[in-house]
């Protein structure tokens, strides 16, 4: 039903010339743009509901269609902009809160590129990483402050201290929290699967572990989140580790709430609750009021899985995040995950996603700096996430101090994702974050896994080409290491938090 | 009530003993085959039964800590002397008898199961609990609850029962309900409006609600003694949620 004063965001246009009346479009568009007219035996297409997923124009077989954005439809604004007025056009009809999904899509300043990374030139010559080793492999966990080593008669060096558990990884990259039930069965399995192929870690997120994705559980990070959906005592023994999630930094401080229509039979199974019923999670945890409570909890999943596996804790970028993240340690934390403003979801309210937390950049180094000031540093390892679009957001995290970064949309795109906004539908024409069986074999999973482990493959070559270039063997030479990164136009409020040095200086 | 050994019980004191040390002794027995555990002088250790499976019997003397039986897979605690926070949080299955009182956060987000208190438990009591399946948390408080009772409630079966107030006291304090979208509740007295949460509706009980009520009645005496008739004589009222959704009109998009 056309909404009062709401027009529609984007224009699809036809070219008639092209157009073969084929009717893929009509068949791949979930959001019912296109149809069939009978009567004029056409394919015609009502931009009303288009939401800009290019699911038709990429798959139109003669490249007939194109989405533009809506011509101009109110006067030239720079502070009421269209996407102001239509927000106030759908909440006065609606009276609701205003519901977006993905990252913050504010023109924000990102940081990562006001920050450039150093190479060597003739004084200390740079390492080709195709015909000399390059170490990436990153272990996530509590460190000892101190290690003992005693050398054997035959020369071996042992190691006499005991370390806590540890994951290991193969590249510093891990896949970020998104559960199954904001995302298909065939999305979450390509995640589990491309991450035990590139021996790194999914995570599940809050709703639970599908009997499916179990056998993947040596490469899974399980969420116990405030709803405790799908925690139980197996859940926690079966994965690498577990992630007690405070916040996520597309929606700091809020809860979420999944609507009984998305609960079916698989969904409830998983999520252990019944079927078409509202899955709630609190805002807060509601045995955690404190840190002290937090520390309680942390413990409580440790003596669950008899201390075999690192416990962390999960928050957003918040102003007082460096403070959170030491009484996250002090806690007990093994490894403490931070998700900057730019974060993504599958919902949340746009109010919210775009004007709640902090960017990541800033509070990575101001996280890695008060650790390292209060002694601590090495007993939790730091993961960052929040928007890391390529291989240079991600070594220039770990050189401001992250062990290892997790990504979301990065890898949604790998799967086709075209950041159209609307996971919160259900409609995902690309079948990602959809639960319809009619969309969601549209993602095959072995597809899937394969454009994931190439997307690691290829950042990681990447690294390895810039450590390289920087004169550095090893990942671990670089976390922390800030020396190797500068900052343009940044004034020095911002250098002095990140560390850092002004490009040259 | 006995506060002696029991018969097949493997005998444990937890003096000078930190909670994991003690909790690493109470898997061993059950992994050497006892089927009860006997513990004495526990002051405060945490974490007593969390996380344990199978079907093992762990009787507590003393004063239990934090999140006993958190996470708990099967066997039953019974605990002679109070409970204090977070008991049976996340509990799946098991059966949790505390001849006292309990602290706050009892049954947190608890999915199955079956928890006896003698007296009173403090605040957030049952908060949201739930049932799944074959599953399904089941609480019975023989006094008094603090605020937030069954807050954000999704299933399962939360039974106050209101023995032994003191004068004027409420049955349970303010925000009972609040959020409440699954399961039922049934209190041993009727309670103002302004206590509840808005997403609740009160009722008289039917039959069936009074053949629960009394299976579960039974069972308290069973555990603690005194006599079903005079429980089931008191004025009984049910709460139930006026919405599967409480919160299901609140976005546009």
């Amino acid at each position: 039903m056309r909404k009062w004063l709401v027009e529609p965001d984007f224009l699809v246009e036809r070219d008639l010339d092209r157009c073969i009346n084929c009717q893929v479009c009509v068949r791949q568009c979930a959001n019912d743009v296109h149809y069939y007219d009978e009567e004029g035996e056409l394919v015609a297409s009502d931009s009303e509901h288009c939401v800009g997923c290019h699911r038709c124009a990429t798959l139109c077989p003669t490249k007939a269609i194109s989405i533009q954005e809506a011509p101009l439809q109110f006067r030239p604004n720079g502070n009421w902009t269209a996407e102001r007025i239509r927000a106030v056009y759908k909440q006065a009809e609606g009276g609701g809160i205003l519901l977006t999904a993905m990252g913050n899509d504010r023109p924000l300043p990102v940081l990562w590129d006001s920050l450039l990374l150093n190479a060597s030139q003739v004084t200390n010559p740079s390492i080709d990483p195709l015909r000399e080793p390059m170490e990436l492999v990153t272990f996530l966990g509590r460190k000892p402050d101190r290690v003992k080593v005693s050398a054997a008669a035959d020369g071996h060096v042992r190691l006499e201290t005991q370390l806590g558990p540890q994951l290991r990884l193969q590249t510093p990259i891990m896949f970020s929290a998104m559960s199954y039930g904001s995302i298909s069965y065939n999305a979450s399995l390509s995640l589990a699967r491309a991450a035990r192929e590139a021996g790194t870690f999914a995570n599940s997120g809050e709703g639970g572990l599908h009997r499916d994705f179990r056998p993947y559980a040596d490469n899974m990070i399980v969420q116990v989140a405030s709803g405790r959906f799908g925690v139980d005592v197996d859940y926690l023994n079966l994965a690498a580790a577990v992630e007690i999630k405070i916040g996520q930094g597309a929606k700091p401080g809020i809860g979420g709430h999944l609507p009984a229509e998305k609960v079916d039979a698989e969904i409830s199974a998983t999520r252990m609750i019944p079927e078409r019923t509202d899955a709630l999670s609190p805002a807060p945890h509601h045995d955690i009021y404190s840190i002290e409570d937090l520390r309680q909890l942390i413990f409580a999943l440790k003596e669950a899985t008899r201390y075999g596996k690192p416990v962390g804790v999960k928050i957003s970028a918040v102003h007082n995040v460096a403070a959170i993240a030491s009484g996250c340690v002090r806690a007990g934390a093994d490894f403490v995950s931070i998700d900057g403003v730019r974060g993504g979801t599958g919902a949340a309210p746009t109010v919210i996603r775009d004007h709640v937390g902090i960017p990541i950049e800033l509070a990575l180094a101001a996280v890695d700096s008060r650790l390292r000031e209060e002694g601590i540093r090495n007993q939790a390892s730091i993961v960052a996430a929040g928007s890391f679009r390529s291989s240079g957001d991600v070594i220039k995290a770990i050189a401001l101090g992250a062990d290892a970064v997790y990504i979301g949309t990065a890898a949604l795109v790998a799967m086709g994702c075209h950041l159209c906004q609307r996971c919160y539908t259900g409609k995902c024409n690309w079948g990602i974050a959809t639960q319809d069986p009619t969309l969601t074999k549209r993602l095959n999973p072995d597809v899937g896994t394969r454009r994931l482990t190439n997307l690691l493959r290829g950042w990681s070559l990447e690294i390895k080409e810039m450590l390289g270039g920087m004169g550095i063997n090893a990942i671990e030479s670089l976390r922390g290491n800030r020396e190797h990164l500068r900052g343009v136009g940044l004034g020095d409020r911002e250098l002095n938090i990140l560390g850092i040095k002004a490009a040259g200086e | 009530m006995t506060t002696t050994a029991q018969a097949g019980c493997v005998t444990l004191s937890a003096r000078g003993k930190v909670y994991r040390e003690l909790n690493e002794e109470i898997r061993r027995a059950f992994d050497g085959g006892a089927a009860c555990v006997e513990l004495h002088d526990v002051i405060g250790h945490r974490y007593i039964g969390c996380g344990l499976s199978g079907s093992g019997r762990i009787v507590v003397h003393g004063t239990p800590g934090n999140d006993m039986a958190a996470f708990m897979d099967g066997p039953e605690i019974v605990v002679h002397g109070n409970g204090q926070d977070a008991i049976a949080n996340t509990m799946n299955r098991g059966r949790v008898v505390i001849h006292g009182e309990a602290g706050d956060v009892l049954g947190h987000s608890m999915r199955g199961g079956t928890i006896l208190v003698r007296g009173s438990v403090g605040y957030r009591a049952g908060i949201h609990m739930k049932s799944f399946r074959d599953k399904r948390a089941e609480v019975v408080i023989g006094g008094a609850a603090g605020d937030y009772l069954g807050e954000y409630m999704a299933g399962g079966l939360m039974i106050v029962l209101g023995l032994g107030r003191l004068p004027g006291q409420p049955i349970s304090g303010i925000y009972t309900a609040t959020g409440m979208h699954g399961g039922k509740m049934i209190l041993g007295d009727d309670i103002e409006e302004y206590r509840l949460g808005r997403e609740v509706g009160k009722s008289d009980l039917d039959t069936a609600d009074r053949d629960e009520l009394q299976r579960f009645v039974e069972q308290y005496v069973a555990a603690f003694g005194g006599r079903v008739e005079d429980i089931l004589n008191r004025h009984f009222v049910k709460l139930l949620p006026v919405s599967r959704r409480p919160y299901g009109r609140i976005y546009v998009y």
